[in-house]
Order: C-alpha cells, then sequence, then structure tokens
C-alpha cells in the first residue's frame, strides 16, 4: 500500500501537503483548477485587498544567479471581485490571503466572503515590500493582536497568520498571533533584499528594496519553521525556497505539517506539485512511514 | 534554449531605423537574442520607466538582435525615443515559438504583430510557396513589405498590403483578403499576430477550413517567467505557456477574442 500524503494543518484536512504559495499565479479559478489537477492540495490566492490594486511598474520581479527579487506591490483584482469569482467554487481547497492596515480592512474582506466556499484565510503579516501592511503589520504585536481578534470573530473558517522577519523578533509576533486566537503559522515570506545594475548604477527594481525568495532563503526557512513549532504549540506551514521533494521533506522534518511551493513554479513550471509529491510519497515508503503526522518535527528530538 | 540567470543585462543601442512616423526598429549587439526562435519574447527594461515584453524582430546580422515599437504608452514611446548610445535591458528570450511546417503557408499579420511573422520567414525552407498578408489603417503605417520582400527573394511566395482606407494596396481588413485566398488556395498552416480581435478572426477562418492555424496573443505581463500570473489566459500563462497557441486550444479558451486582463487582475472586454 503506498503511503498516505494527506495531511492536516489545524482544523485544514489537504489531500496533499503542497500548496501553491500566496502570490504566484493566483489570480483565477481556472489556474486554481489547473493546479489543483496537477496536484497541488490547496491553493492560496494573492492577498487580497478591499480595492484593486495595480501594484508597482515593472521591474517587478526578476531572477539573480540563484533565487528571484520581486516587488510586485500585491496587485490583485480586489476582495469583492475575487470573491464574486470564487463564488462558483465547489471543489478546489482554496485558501484566501488577505492584506490590510486595520482590523476594518480585514473584516470587511471576510464579509465578502461569507458564501463562497474556502478552506480558510492566510493573513498577509510580512510582505516586505509595501508601506503599511504586511510586515509594517507584523511587527506591530498590538495591531496584530486586533486586527487576529476581529478575523475571528469574524471568520466561518480557519485563520493562518503569514509572517516573515521584519525588524521585530519574529517569534513575539507569533507568540501574539497564538494568544490572539491563531489557527496556524506560515513562515516565512520573503527576505527584504535588493539588487543594483552595474552598467547603469541603478536599483533594478522599481521600488528599488524588494524581497528576496527561492533557494537561498531556505535555510532560513527552515531555521523559522523549527524554532516555531518548538517555542509553540500551533500548526506550521513551511515556505521558502522548497524545489524538490528534498526541500519539502526538511521541513516537514523541522515541524511543518504541510508546505507552500512559490519561486519554484517558475523554475519547474505547474508539474513541480506531483513532482515532489511522489518524492514525498517515495521517501515516506523508503522510511516506512504510513502517514505525513509521524514525520512531522522529528529532527526535534536530536 | 540555454541561459544562465533572469537579471536584466544591459545594450547599447548602435541602429534605429524608422519604419512609419510612429514605429522604429531598434537594434543592439546579443548572441542569445539574434538566435532566438520566432515568437519568442524578451523582457526590455527602459531605465526608470518600465520593462515590457517585446517579440524579437530580425537584425540580418550575426550577432545582432533587434526590437520593433510603436509609440503607444509611456513605455513604449520612450523605448521609440531611444537613440544610438543610449541603454536598455534585456532579459529573456522566453515563451514558445511557432511550429515550423512546410508547403502553402499563409501569414497574416497586423502593425507589430509582424514582428514574429517577418523573423517566421528567416526559418522557412526556399521550397515553402510563402503568402503574407499584412493590414494597416492607411499607407503611411504600412511597414516591412520591402523588408518581406527581400527576405522571400529566390521562392515562391507573395506579399499582400490591406489597408482599411484603401490608400495602398487591397482595400479592407487582412481578414478579407484572407476569405478570398481560402476560396482559391489550400494552405498547410496559417500563423498570425496582431490586434486580438484580428487573430480570432483568423483563427476562426482557418478553422473553418480545416487548416493548421497558431496565433501569438499578447496579455498584460509583469514578471515574463511564470510566477506572478498577470498573463493569465484562461487557464494557461501566456508567457511560459505561450505566447503561441494552436486553434483548437484558442478556440476553446472563452478569453481568446473577448477579454484580458488589467495590471490589479480584473477582467475587461476588447
Amino acid at each position: 500500500m503506498s503511503p498516505d500524503i494527506s495531511t492536516r494543518v489545524g482544523q485544514i484536512a489537504l489531500e496533499r501537503p503542497t500548496m501553491l504559495a500566496s502570490g504566484i499565479l493566483g489570480i483565477s479559478l481556472d489556474v486554481f483548477g489547473r493546479l489543483y489537477k496537477e496536484g497541488a492540495g490547496a491553493l492560496v490566492t494573492k492577498s487580497l485587498s478591499k480595492e484593486p490594486w495595480d501594484g508597482y511598474p515593472n521591474p517587478t520581479i526578476i531572477g539573480l544567479k540563484n533565487g528571484y527579487l520581486n516587488a510586485v506591490g500585491l496587485s490583485n483584482p480586489g476582495a469583492p471581485y475575487f470573491a464574486k469569482m470564487l463564488s462558483q467554487n465547489q471543489t478546489i481547497p482554496i485558501i484566501v490571503s488577505l492584506v490590510g492596515s486595520i482590523p476594518e480592512d480585514f473584516t470587511f474582506m471576510i464579509k465578502q466572503f461569507e458564501n463562497v466556499k474556502i478552506l480558510g484565510y492566510e493573513l498577509n503579516l510580512s510582505c516586505p515590500h509595501v508601506e503599511k501592511v504586511g510586515l509594517e503589520v507584523g511587527d506591530d504585536p498590538e495591531l496584530v493582536h486586533t486586527i487576529i481578534k476581529s478575523v475571528k470573530k469574524e471568520s466561518k473558517v480557519p485563520v493562518l497568520a503569514k509572517v516573515g522577519l521584519g525588524s521585530s523578533d519574529y517569534l513575539e509576533t507569533v507568540r501574539t498571533a497564538c494568544e490572539s486566537g491563531i489557527d496556524g503559522i506560515t513562515a516565512i515570506n520573503t527576505l527584504r533584499a535588493m539588487a543594483i545594475d552595474v552598467e547603469t548604477a541603478r536599483p533594478i527594481l522599481s521600488h528599488k528594496i524588494g524581497g528576496l525568495s527561492g533557494p537561498p532563503i531556505k535555510p532560513v526557512a527552515v531555521r523559522c519553521v523549527y524554532e516555531i513549532s518548538s517555542k509553540f504549540d500551533i500548526p506550521v506551514i513551511g515556505c521558502g525556497g522548497i524545489s524538490s521533494w528534498e526541500d519539502a521533506v526538511e521541513f516537514l522534518l523541522a515541524g511543518a505539517s504541510a508546505v507552500q511551493i512559490g519561486s519554484a513554479v517558475g523554475e519547474k513550471w505547474t508539474g513541480v506539485f506531483s513532482e515532489i509529491n511522489n518524492g514525498i510519497s517515495k521517501y515516506m515508503e523508503k522510511k516506512n512511514y504510513g502517514k505525513i503526522s509521524e514525520m512531522v518535527g522529528i529532527a526535534k528530538k536530536f | 534554449m540555454q541561459k544562465s540567470f533572469d537579471t536584466p543585462k544591459i545594450v547599447t543601442i548602435e541602429k534605429v531605423v524608422d519604419e512609419t512616423p510612429t514605429v522604429r526598429t531598434i537594434f543592439f549587439s546579443d548572441e542569445m537574442l539574434s538566435k532566438v526562435l520566432p515568437g519568442q519574447f524578451a523582457m526590455v527594461w527602459i531605465p526608470g520607466i518600465n520593462e515590457i515584453p517585446m517579440s524579437v524582430m530580425v537584425s540580418q546580422e550575426n550577432g545582432k538582435a533587434a526590437f520593433t515599437v510603436r509609440k503607444h504608452g509611456l513605455a513604449t514611446t520612450e523605448l521609440f525615443s531611444k537613440k544610438v548610445g543610449d541603454q536598455i535591458g534585456i532579459r529573456g528570450p522566453y515563451g514558445n515559438s511557432f511550429t515550423i511546417k512546410q508547403g502553402n503557408l499563409l501569414l497574416v499579420g497586423g502593425g507589430t504583430g509582424l514582428v514574429p511573422l517577418i523573423r517566421m520567414i528567416t526559418f522557412l525552407k526556399k521550397s515553402d510557396n510563402v503568402t503574407l498578408v499584412m493590414g494597416a489603417k492607411t499607407k503611411l503605417e504600412v511597414f516591412f513589405e520591402g523588408l518581406a520582400n527581400k527576405l522571400l527573394e529566390g521562392t515562391k511566395h507573395k506579399v499582400i498590403v490591406a489597408t482599411e482606407d484603401g490608400s495602398y494596396g487591397e482595400k479592407g481588413l487582412v481578414t478579407d483578403v484572407m476569405t478570398k485566398l481560402f476560396q482559391e488556395n489550400k494552405f498547410d498552416a496559417v500563423y498570425t499576430c496582431g490586434p486580438e480581435k484580428m487573430m480570432h478572426k483568423v483563427v476562426q477562418i482557418a478553422s473553418e477550413n480545416k487548416t493548421h492555424v497558431e496565433a501569438s496573443i499578447e496579455r498584460m505581463m509583469k514578471c515574463g517567467i511564470g510566477i506572478c500570473g498577470s498573463c493569465c489566459f484562461g487557464d494557461v500563462m501566456a508567457c511560459k505557456d505561450g505566447t503561441v497557441f494552436d486553434g483548437v486550444t484558442l478556440l476553446a479558451n472563452k478569453e481568446f477574442g473577448y477579454t484580458h486582463r488589467s495590471k490589479s487582475g480584473i477582467l475587461d472586454n476588447y
């Protein structure tokens, strides 16, 4: 019998442990359907705001020798538009990512999704390149507390918080989130970074500073997942530089119950989900694990 | 195609050719882009302004590449205004390309959509019989006619120009010419690039005539490398799954010919 690769992130049940990370391709129901068919266990939408955002002018994403640098600027069609689009959804496991500055932004958006079939929400407390949202919210414990409290009061589905490395201790953000009733943590977002073209002496991204993703940030993300799952009794989703099944397994061993894949979609395209799922399955067979939960966090026993 | 990474590489403009009062071709040296397949594109960085996808034009010189740009918005106007010695950044090539078939081939293009079709010509066999139909609003906006004839020299070919106001060539749309051509000819394949409404009609006509057809489509593009999702077109991405799709795929895509997405991702009608 082949191993069971289904998993649970708290109350969220997933057929497969590989999710599409927020910000990647997540703009239409048709695309979500395709990625689900191609192996993703769940799809996280682009971070939605109250109103449509155009994002920054290009260049917004560039590749580096290793990894990617982006400051897209959270372009998205807005929560009301997106909720209407998702209202036709019946079968696709979608997690809605939300971005905002104050509790009212989030509660307004959650109202839009009241009658839409979704698995849960992921609050973006960690985008490193847009002012007054993302990391700037994540770095403010008071705000994190009031936002999560109000979201939890409104939401009928589980709520995750996506954290990143800002100017404050990210473990304090996690602590606040846990104390405020969060259902799970996604770690981590991109890391603040920049690139300068030496010929023109110009920062390449139009926003100058953006976020680094891909293989270079993986060891940082593994460390964060390990720390969070060691210090708090909270389900964790690992995210950051996963591009192979070995990477995914590493996150599971560090304490993640599921993983998110982002930059590797650009590198390997849509087949990346089934490739990693198959690799995990073979690893489990070889190591005699019947369920994902048997391997979650076992690196911590050493 | 092998490429090391996706960081813009700075190149210097070596030559600028006026095609029409609003269309120019700019030339620069780049080994990689000089060899791209027809339909492939590059992301072109105009420092301080924007970065836009551009289909790679033929340069007719080893190691050189070119872009043909029509001034339209801020970025294309800036690119159009670049002079010899100015610098731009390029990354790529990206995307797939037209499938190169043999025999009786029909190429239908409008405006700067002619670029991948002109590039296509340089990949065809001497034995192919090429008919190129090019459309423009008026005589002043016709370009690449001479170049197409030059590139097709010594082969059996026809270059037909259609202008909407009848000021040059045949009066009417390229699709009118195409319908007439299909009444008297059989084609082995049709290739098209230009305004989407035009391509939609071309694909319909070819399909009604049971002829293989491919179109290179355009969408709002940010990353060009299958990450941001801006160029989503039904359940595919123009940058990574395309930009070239066959007629069967296109006619099954409910967005083809009707809608495209804005910068925020909202579907707008054409």
